[in-house]
């Protein structure tokens, strides 16, 4: 079976049951994701597949031959790290930091969607994109933090969303 | 979880010719399936890959309804804009389901047939007439917080998970299938789920290898929708007790209204007795409470659940308020 992950090729065989999250830590020996519960319950597995979010644990890997799966050694390293990465380090969202991979795959996803205006369950109207900390609290409900992390790792969040919205609106005020 | 052969489908045609043989289950986001394949709950031998199929689009529908491919993701059925603005008791009810994560890769097949999540049905060493049809049913007489109060058999208990299922009923959806034969065969949703009876396994009209390949909606409904979920925790949980609630006022008395529930049976239950309490009606608590009596004349707990009984009432009665107001 052929798969692109992180922009790169690997060709492994694994067997047919193989889930994605053990694609990944198993075969191709990437273990930045966690496992969990293995039953979609805590979203430490959490990664992007196409820009979107979804829980590895709960979708076999050769359903994503044809698919760009992005992990979190995809999307910073050590020396250059993403700007979620870096929000977590500078608020301490974490203790053990077990959950965080799969905290910052999620939120990479959860700012995608909210960019698009997708609404919550906690949305005001269905219309309202706006970002406060109780919207970031639903949005990342799937994502179980047994340290209890949270306030930080809603912190973390907002800070890069915030930023990424300033940005946008200079973006938009150099193109008016 | 036992091994299974893999196929890809090509086409919903290809998928049915093979979809109907012994130990085949198509699989679109697989977040149930699989799931219940680690636990050996099921333990097909052949899985046919239905996910890559042209069924994920949207479309408007001569009657001026809406078409939902069944592989439709419910995170992008929720943000569709049609769906926000004509169906937002759809949109509501999918946010109100599992977690963004989930939502990106659950199907809208998919959902409408996820299994109980009776802890009995996901423990292979307990008796489970739907896990294994004759072994007795250890919710009866055992924990049964989560399960049914109404249409319960001796046989099963259990409840159906979906929250969008519940939003389809009330907006009277109908659910367009293929068979194996090449027929195409239209249900409406209130048809689709079965209650227990004597065969808690067979949980719905299809027959084997039958594809889902759309859901319709009719045109948008008259009124105000509503969906209320009442669970344990204030996201990421299933409902104790839902309700979707589409109701209109003209002229200080309620024309019409379709009121589905979830948490309570075996399917989104909806029932015409409760909506004949109404329609004509002034609206106010007196109404309200001959409604809610309605829906639960014939209720029945069994121990644990028997709280979802008076939960039901209060949680239609503000629904009711809400949809009024
Ligand atoms: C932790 C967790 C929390 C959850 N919370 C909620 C919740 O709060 N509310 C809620 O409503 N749901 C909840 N869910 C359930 C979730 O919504 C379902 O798992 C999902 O909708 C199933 O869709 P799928 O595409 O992944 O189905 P799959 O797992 O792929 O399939 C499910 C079943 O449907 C069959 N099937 C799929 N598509 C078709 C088709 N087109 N035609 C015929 N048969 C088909 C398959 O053979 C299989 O039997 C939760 C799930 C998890 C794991
Ligand atoms: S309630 Fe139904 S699903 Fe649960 S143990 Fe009884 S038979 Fe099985
Ligand atoms: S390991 Fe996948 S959700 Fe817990
Ligand atoms: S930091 Fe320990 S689980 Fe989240």
């Amino acid at each position: 079976m052929h798969f692109t992950i992180n922009g790169q090729s690997f060709d492994v065989e694994p067997d047919i049951r193989t889930s994605l999250l053990d694609l990944l830590r198993e075969h191709v020996g990437l273990t930045g994701t966690k496992k969990g519960c293995d039953h979609g319950q805590c979203g430490a597995c959490t990664v992007l597949v196409n820009g979107r979010r979804i829980n590895s644990c709960l979708t076999l890997a050769v359903m994503h031959q044809d698919d760009e799966v992005t992990t979190i050694e995809g999307l910073g390293t050590p020396d250059d790290l993403h700007p979620l990465q870096a929000a977590f380090v500078r608020h301490d969202g974490f203790q053990c930091g077990y959950c965080t991979p799969g905290q910052i795959c999620s939120a990479v996803g959860m700012l995608d969607e909210a960019a698009k205006g997708w609404p919550s369950h906690v949305s005001e109207s269905l219309d309202d994109g706006a970002l406060t900390d109780e919207e970031i609290r639903e949005r990342m409900s799937g994502n179980l933090c047994r340290c209890s992390a949270y306030p930080n790792i809603v912190d973390a969040i907002r800070e890069v969303a915030d930023g990424a919205r300033d940005e946008r609106r200079v973006g938009e005020e150099a193109a008016a | 979880m036992k091994s299974f052969d893999y196929a890809r489908a090509d086409s919903a045609e290809a998928a049915v010719a093979d979809g109907g043989s012994e130990g085949t289950k198509f699989i679109a986001g697989g977040t149930n399936l699989l799931d219940l394949m680690k636990l050996q709950v099921e333990t097909p031998a052949r899985l046919i890959d239905i996910s890559r199929l042209d069924l994920a689009s949207v479309e408007a529908t001569e009657a001026g309804g809406l078409s939902i491919g069944a592989l439709v993701p419910n995170a992008d059925l929720a943000a569709h804009e049609v769906v926000r603005r004509d169906y937002p008791v759809l949109s509501r009810a999918l946010l109100a389901g599992a977690s963004g994560q989930l939502r990106n890769k659950a199907s809208t097949g998919g959902n409408l047939l996820q299994r109980t999540r009776c802890y009995y049905f996901y423990d292979t060493t307990s008796a489970c007439n739907k896990r294994a049809p004759g072994s007795g049913c250890a919710a009866i007489g055992g924990f049964n917080r989560i399960m049914a109060v109404l249409g319960t058999s001796d046989q099963c208990i259990a409840t159906h998970p979906s929250d969008m299922a519940v939003a389809m009923a009330a907006l009277e959806a109908t659910v367009v299938t293929l068979k194996a034969d090449g027929d195409r065969r239209r249900i409406a949703l209130a048809d689709f789920h079965r209650l227990p009876g004597d065969t808690p396994h067979i949980e719905t009209v299809l027959e084997p290898g039958e594809l889902i390949t759309h859901v319709e909606l009719p045109p948008a409904p008259k009124g105000r929708q509503v969906y209320r979920k009442v669970r344990d925790r204030a996201s990421y949980a299933f409902a104790l007790v839902s309700i979707a609630g589409i109701v209109a006022v003209e002229d200080g008395r309620i024309a019409s209204a379709a009121l589905a529930f979830g948490g309570l049976a075996h399917k989104p239950w909806r029932d015409p007795a409760v909506e004949a309490a109404l329609v004509g009606h002034t609206p106010g608590d007196a109404a309200f409470a001959v409604a809610a009596d309605a829906l639960l004349a014939d209720a029945r707990g069994f121990g644990s659940n028997d709280f979802k009984i008076p939960l039901a009432r209060r949680t239609l009665i503000a629904t009711l308020r809400e949809l009024t107001a």
